[in-house]
C-alpha cells in the first residue's frame, strides 16, 4: 500500500467515510473531522510510518507540517520519511 | 443564610513551600517554570514545567506517614498545616463533630501509580507495597487532612478536571453558607509531573514546550505546575467571636455545564458562570475590579474566556483587570484555583494585582487589561477567580473585601 492509499485509510477511518469518498483534494474541514479529529488522525499517522509530526494544535498554522488538505498531508509525510532515511 | 469568610490560606507550589513567599514571587512576577527533572525525562516531548523545588518531604514525615502519602497528600498536608495554624482554630467536641474538608483533585495519586505501573510492568515485579491502593485515592488528601486535624464533619474530594478545587471551595462555602458546618477546611491539590502524567497531557498536543503566555499572541499552550492551595472557610459570626483575622469574604459563586464537547471551552457556558457568579455575591459588574483568569495559554481557552468576560460584563469588562498567574507557578490542574485564589486575595488585602507573566504579543482577540508581566497596585473591593475544565465544567467564585 502506498503512502497515499496509507493515509487516506486512516483519514477516511476517522471521518467515518469509505476510502474511496476521500480524495486528495479533500480538506479536514470538508470531512467533518474536527481539532480532536485532527489530532487522533496524527497520532495514527505517526504510528503508521513510525515518524514524528511537529504540530502543535494551538498553532496548527505555524507548524511545518501543513494540514490544508490531504495532498499537502501526504507530502508532508513523505518528506518526513525522506528526511529520516536521509 | 450565614456569611462566610477565609481566616487562614496555606500553599506549596513551585514559586514557594507557603503563602507569603508565594505572594512575594506572584508580586514580583517570577517563573517557576523550568526544566522537569524526572526518570526518563528525555523521552518526552515536552520537558519543561513548574516543579515544586527543594522539597524534601523525609524532613516533614516519618516514615510511617512517607507509606501512606502520595506527592499530592502531602502537598495538602503542608498547604494545611500553614492554613489551619494561620485560623488559630483547633477543633474538638462539637466544633470538630460539625467542621470537615472537601478538596478539589484530578489525577490522584499519579506518582503513585506511575512508580507501581513501572515496577510490574517494566521492572516484571510480582508485588506491590500494600498500601498502593490508600495512597492513590482520589480522597487520600481529604481523608488525611480529617485526621490530622480531627474534621469529623462532611468531608469528601471533588473531581471535575481543571475546575476541581474552584468546584471544591464552592461546595465548601455552600455547607458554610447553608449552615451544615460552621468551618470547613477546602482547596485542592495536584501532582501531575510523573513521566506518566507528562506523557499523557503530551499526547493531547496542547502542551507549550517553551513557556506557558497567557493572552499573548503568541501563545503555544500549556505548561503545568503542581502543588496544593488550601483554606480555612469559616462562619463570618464565629470567626468575629473570637477575634480571627480575616482575609477576605467569600461572596459567593456559580457553577455551569457547557454539555457541548470534552475538551473545546464555551463562551456561553463560561459566560452564564461568571454572570451567575456575580448575581449569587450580589455583585455589580462594576464592583469587580480584578479576575483570576483561567488563562491556560492554549488558543482555546484564551480567546472563549476573553469572548466570555466581555460578554458578562459589557463594557465595564475594559476597565477591569484580568490576569493568569499560571504564567508563574503553572497549571496545577485539580488544584489550580485554589492557588489562584490566592492571587485573589493578595488583591484585595495588599492592592497588588499579580501579573500575567511572559507576555509579548498584543492578540486583538484577548483585547483586556491583562496586567503583563509587572504587579501593578489598585484598590479593588471585589474579585472572581474563573475555571473552566475539560468536559465543560465551569466554577467561578467571588471574593470580597471585608
Amino acid at each position: 500500500m502506498s503512502v497515499q492509499d496509507k493515509v487516506i485509510r486512516i483519514i477516511a477511518e476517522q471521518a467515518l467515510l469509505e476510502p474511496s469518498d476521500v480524495s486528495v483534494e479533500s480538506t479536514l474541514e470538508s470531512l467533518g473531522i474536527d481539532s480532536l479529529g485532527l489530532v487522533e488522525s496524527i497520532f495514527a499517522i505517526e504510528e503508521e510510518f513510525d515518524i514524528s509530526i511537529p504540530f502543535n494544535a494551538n498553532e496548527p498554522q505555524k507548524s511545518d507540517f501543513d494540514i490544508s488538505n490531504v495532498a499537502s498531508i501526504i507530502a508532508g509525510i513523505e518528506a518526513l520519511i525522506a528526511g529520516q532515511q536521509g | 443564610m450565614k456569611r462566610v469568610v477565609i481566616t487562614g490560606a496555606g500553599t506549596i507550589n513551585a514559586l514557594a513551600h507557603n503563602v507569603p513567599d508565594t505572594l512575594k514571587a506572584m508580586a514580583e512576577g517570577r517563573c517557576g517554570i523550568g526544566a522537569l527533572v524526572m526518570p526518563d525525562v528525555e523521552r518526552l516531548a515536552v520537558q519543561i514545567g513548574a516543579q515544586v523545588q527543594g522539597f524534601e518531604p523525609e524532613s516533614l514525615f516519618n516514615r510511617q506517614q512517607l507509606s501512606l502519602y502520595d506527592r499530592f497528600t502531602q502537598f495538602t498536608l503542608i498547604a494545611a498545616r500553614e492554613a489551619v495554624a494561620q485560623s488559630g482554630l483547633s477543633f474538638s467536641g462539637e466544633l470538630a463533630a460539625r467542621s470537615g474538608v472537601v478538596l478539589g483533585n484530578s489525577g490522584g495519586g499519579m506518582t503513585t501509580l506511575d512508580e507501581n505501573y513501572r515496577s510490574v510492568y517494566e521492572e516484571g515485579k510480582n508485588r506491590v507495597h500494600p498500601f498502593v491502593v490508600p495512597k492513590l485515592m482520589n480522597n487520600a488528601a481529604a481523608s488525611h487532612v480529617s485526621m490530622e486535624f480531627n474534621l469529623k464533619g462532611p468531608s469528601f474530594t471533588v473531581a471535575s478536571a481543571c475546575a476541581s478545587s474552584n468546584h471544591a471551595m464552592a461546595q465548601a462555602f455552600q455547607m458554610v453558607h447553608g449552615g451544615i458546618a460552621p468551618v470547613m477546611v477546602t482547596g485542592g491539590s495536584e501532582s501531575m509531573l510523573c513521566f506518566g502524567g507528562v506523557k499523557a497531557w503530551e499526547g493531547l498536543r496542547v502542551m507549550s514546550k517553551d513557556a506557558c503566555r497567557p493572552f499573548s499572541a503568541n501563545r503555544n499552550g500549556m505548561v503545568q505546575g503542581e502543588g496544593a492551595g488550601i483554606f480555612v472557610f469559616e462562619e463570618y459570626e464565629h470567626a468575629r467571636v473570637r477575634g480571627a483575622e480575616i482575609l477576605a469574604e467569600v461572596a459567593g459563586f456559580a457553577m455551569s455545564s457547557d454539555a457541548a464537547d470534552i475538551v473545546m471551552p464555551s463562551k456561553q457556558g463560561a459566560a452564564r458562570a461568571i454572570s451567575g457568579a456575580l448575581r449569587d455575591a450580589k455583585l455589580n459588574r462594576e464592583d469587580v475590579g480584578y479576575i483570576n483568569a483561567h488563562g491556560t495559554g492554549t488558543a482555546a481557552n484564551d480567546k472563549t474566556e476573553c469572548a466570555a468576560v466581555a460578554d458578562a460584563f459589557g463594557a465595564q469588562a475594559d476597565k477591569l483587570m484580568i490576569s493568569s498567574t499560571k504564567s508563574m507557578h503553572g497549571h496545577l490542574i485539580g488544584g489550580t484555583g485554589a492557588v489562584e485564589l490566592l492571587a485573589c486575595i493578595m488583591a484585595l488585602r495588599d492592592g497588588i494585582i499579580a501579573p500575567t507573566i511572559g507576555y509579548e504579543e498584543p492578540d486583538p482577540e484577548c483585547a483586556l487589561d491583562i496586567v503583563p508581566n509587572e504587579a501593578r497596585e489598585a484598590k479593588v473591593s471585589a474579585v472572581l477567580s474563573n475555571a473552566f475544565a475539560f468536559g465543560g465544567l465551569n466554577a467561578v467564585i467571588a471574593l470580597r473585601k471585608l
